[in-house]
């Protein structure tokens, strides 16, 4: 049996693609890399980092659930949807770092920026379970309400004037399609399930319900890029209308947070727990500086 | 006709035992035990791994981590199936688990204390497991040797990951070059352990050896998993924490030391360094997600209900 060889065969390969290669530009193959004339790169870079950040915040969030999910085939589950938003992730660093043109890859961007010059929304930071902060239905209350609003926002961006960003889009629609329909399933099982489930799901939507107003208010540099996400509430409250119905929720009133001066998320100002999250997450490789991996 | 002897005549000419075959009953306690045992196996070692997937220090390395926990959860999954295919039930092979009844591979209970695990786990415990599982390929029970195919290929996989890793780590820093020796040295006894104890004093092996369930005895595969991983450590630069290793021209194999077996039975009796941590971690888990179960049950019944109803109107 040819397995048999499995283990020996380890020292004869010396090349690497079989674990994701270590560059990123190859890997939208035929997209134009080219800065176009008619963006400008310093508010392109702030995109980028925008919708690289919200991906990479909630990213490291879900991850959280691996092997702490309630079903093996929801550890299964999240940690696709993690992956799916990491990718994301990564290709919208990498073109940050190639648009600001200061030699920063997606490393130095994820692990060497701080606390302020994260440019995420709040809602995808807050601690939604499994560790304090949430539960299982609160995760799923979150996650329906951010992949409703992302495929909102990236719908519109398959046409943007970057063609790395529309690429992004284009591909991770399909992504986030997927994990719209995961949330949507299980806010309507929790809803509709037991008394116990239909009171946590309830008490889900309403922790994520304040940071829903920040998804909709358009920064300076995505109006100035032709992004207002203003536009995006009629679309996402018809899916969650649609959703809570079949889930025999009802539809919290809104109750915006606050902004600090005015400010959020996307000015670089953020929530308590998000110093722990990049703590946690920038550790090591702040502690061994020079190293590769 | 003699079922029994009909069953030893599939088992010794190499044909497959599947589900609807009749089997003696302690070849499918045995291999429900078994195939139980590894399942555990998967998923309480997606804890110590897991441990370092919110720190990867790239987002390479914490895609390629997250993707390597994902496939255990995985294994986990396609085992357990293996073993409902026996007449074993997940949830009550889950409960075994957690109240300490049934036990996982012992190399999880020692923890995991630097980024270089990550690469020796997937270099020394995945090629451990790969040298143990291979045979299993073979193995007389349908399910269970094709659950293993599929396994086996995921876990080489791992390892070269976890090896390229180590090779990554060993070209950087200095303080990394130290990194990876320093886990070598406390993984490598442990990993040589995952073979079970000598063949002088395992219990198990005769019948399973007769009922093709094991196929090669531990300390044939113990020497199998050290010929094998002697050049990849001097590829690598490291020196596995062994005086008595070398090369014995005669036998043609490598001369090894003997791993602590006191501290292999102490672990195996639940006193290892994280017995504990990891039972109640997947405890937690399973006692938090009732709640969650419960609620997908009651949601697909009132379904199913309306279904019937629509189905009568109809
Ligand atoms: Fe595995
Ligand atoms: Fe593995």
């Amino acid at each position: 049996m040819s397995f048999d060889n499995a283990y020996e065969s380890l020292i004869d390969h010396e090349d690497t693609h079989w674990a994701f290669g270590t560059g990123f530009s190859e890997a939208l193959p035929g997209v134009d890399r080219e800065v176009p004339s008619t963006v400008d790169a310093p508010d392109l870079f702030a995109y980028c980092l925008m919708l690289g950040d919200d991906a990479l915040v909630l990213s490291q969030r879900l991850a959280e659930w691996c092997s702490r999910a309630p079903e093996l085939e929801e550890d299964v589950a999240l940690a696709n949807i993690a992956l799916d938003l990491l990718g994301q992730a990564r290709l919208l660093l990498t073109r940050a770092g190639e648009v600001e043109g200061a030699g920063r890859d997606e490393d130095a961007l994820a692990y060497l920026r701080d606390e302020r010059e994260f440019r995420n929304v709040h809602l995808a930071e807050i601690e939604c379970g499994p560790l304090a902060g949430g539960d299982f239905a609160t995760t799923m209350a979150r996650l329906l309400v951010f992949s409703s609003w992302k495929i909102a926002q990236y719908s519109r961006l398959r046409t943007f004037d970057d063609p790395v960003v529309a690429a992004v889009a284009a591909k991770g629609l399909k992504e986030l399609a997927y994990h719209r329909d995961h949330a949507a399933q299980w806010v309507v099982r929790l809803g509709d399930g037991t008394p116990e489930s239909h009171e946590r799901m309830r008490a889900g939507v309403r922790r994520v319900w304040p940071y829903l107003d920040e998804l909709f208010t358009a920064h300076a540099v995505e109006l100035r890029l032709g992004v207002d996400s203003a536009a995006f509430r009629a679309e996402v409250d018809g899916v969650l209308d649609a959703v809570f119905a079949a889930a025999r929720l009802e539809r919290p009133e809104p109750v915006p947070a606050a902004r600090v001066n005015g400010r959020a998320g996307r000015d670089g100002v953020h929530t308590e727990a998000m110093g722990y999250l990049l703590a946690e997450m920038q550790h090591v490789h702040r502690s061994l500086p020079g190293a590769t991996w | 006709m003699d079922l029994e002897a009909e069953f030893e005549r599939t088992v010794a000419a190499e044909h497959r035992v599947e589900p609807r075959d009749w089997m003696p009953d302690g070849y499918r306690k045995t291999l429900i035990r078994q195939i139980a045992q590894h399942a555990h196996s998967e998923i309480i070692g997606m804890q110590p791994e897991g441990n370092w997937i919110s720190r990867a220090p790239s987002l390479r390395r914490k895609a390629i981590l997250l993707a390597k926990v994902q496939d255990e959860a995985g294994h986990g999954l396609y085992l357990y199936a293996a073993t409902e295919t026996l007449g074993a039930d997940r949830g009550d092979l889950t409960e075994y688990l957690i109240s300490g009844r049934q036990k996982y591979s012992s190399i999880f209970n020692y923890p995991t204390l630097s980024y270089a695990d990550v690469g020796t786990i997937g270099w020394l415990v995945d090629g451990a497991a790969i040298c143990n599982q291979v045979p299993l390929c073979r193995t007389s029970y349908g399910p269970y040797a094709r659950a293993m195919i599929r396994i086996c290929k995921e876990e080489s996989f791992h390892q070269r990951q976890g090896y390229e890793l180590l090779m990554t780590m060993m070209r950087g820093t200095d303080a990394q070059r130290a990194m990876v020796q320093e886990s070598v040295d406390r993984f490598w006894w442990p990993s040589l352990m995952m073979f079970g104890p000598p063949d002088s004093e395992s219990a198990n092996t005769e019948q399973s050896m007769a009922w093709r369930i094991k196929r090669n005895t531990n300390d044939e595969l113990r020497q199998k998993f050290v010929d094998m991983t002697v050049p990849q450590a001097e590829k690598l630069g490291v020196t596995l924490p062994d005086p008595a290793l070398k090369w014995n021209e005669e036998r043609g194999h490598h001369d090894f030391g003997q791993p602590d077996w006191d501290e292999f039975w102490q672990v195996v009796k639940g006193n290892g360094p994280t017995n504990a941590q990891r039972v109640a971690h997947r405890r937690k888990a399973h006692e938090d997600g009732e709640w969650v179960r419960a609620a997908a049950a009651a949601h697909a019944a009132k379904r199913s209900a309306d279904a019937r109803a629509i189905g009568q109107s109809a």
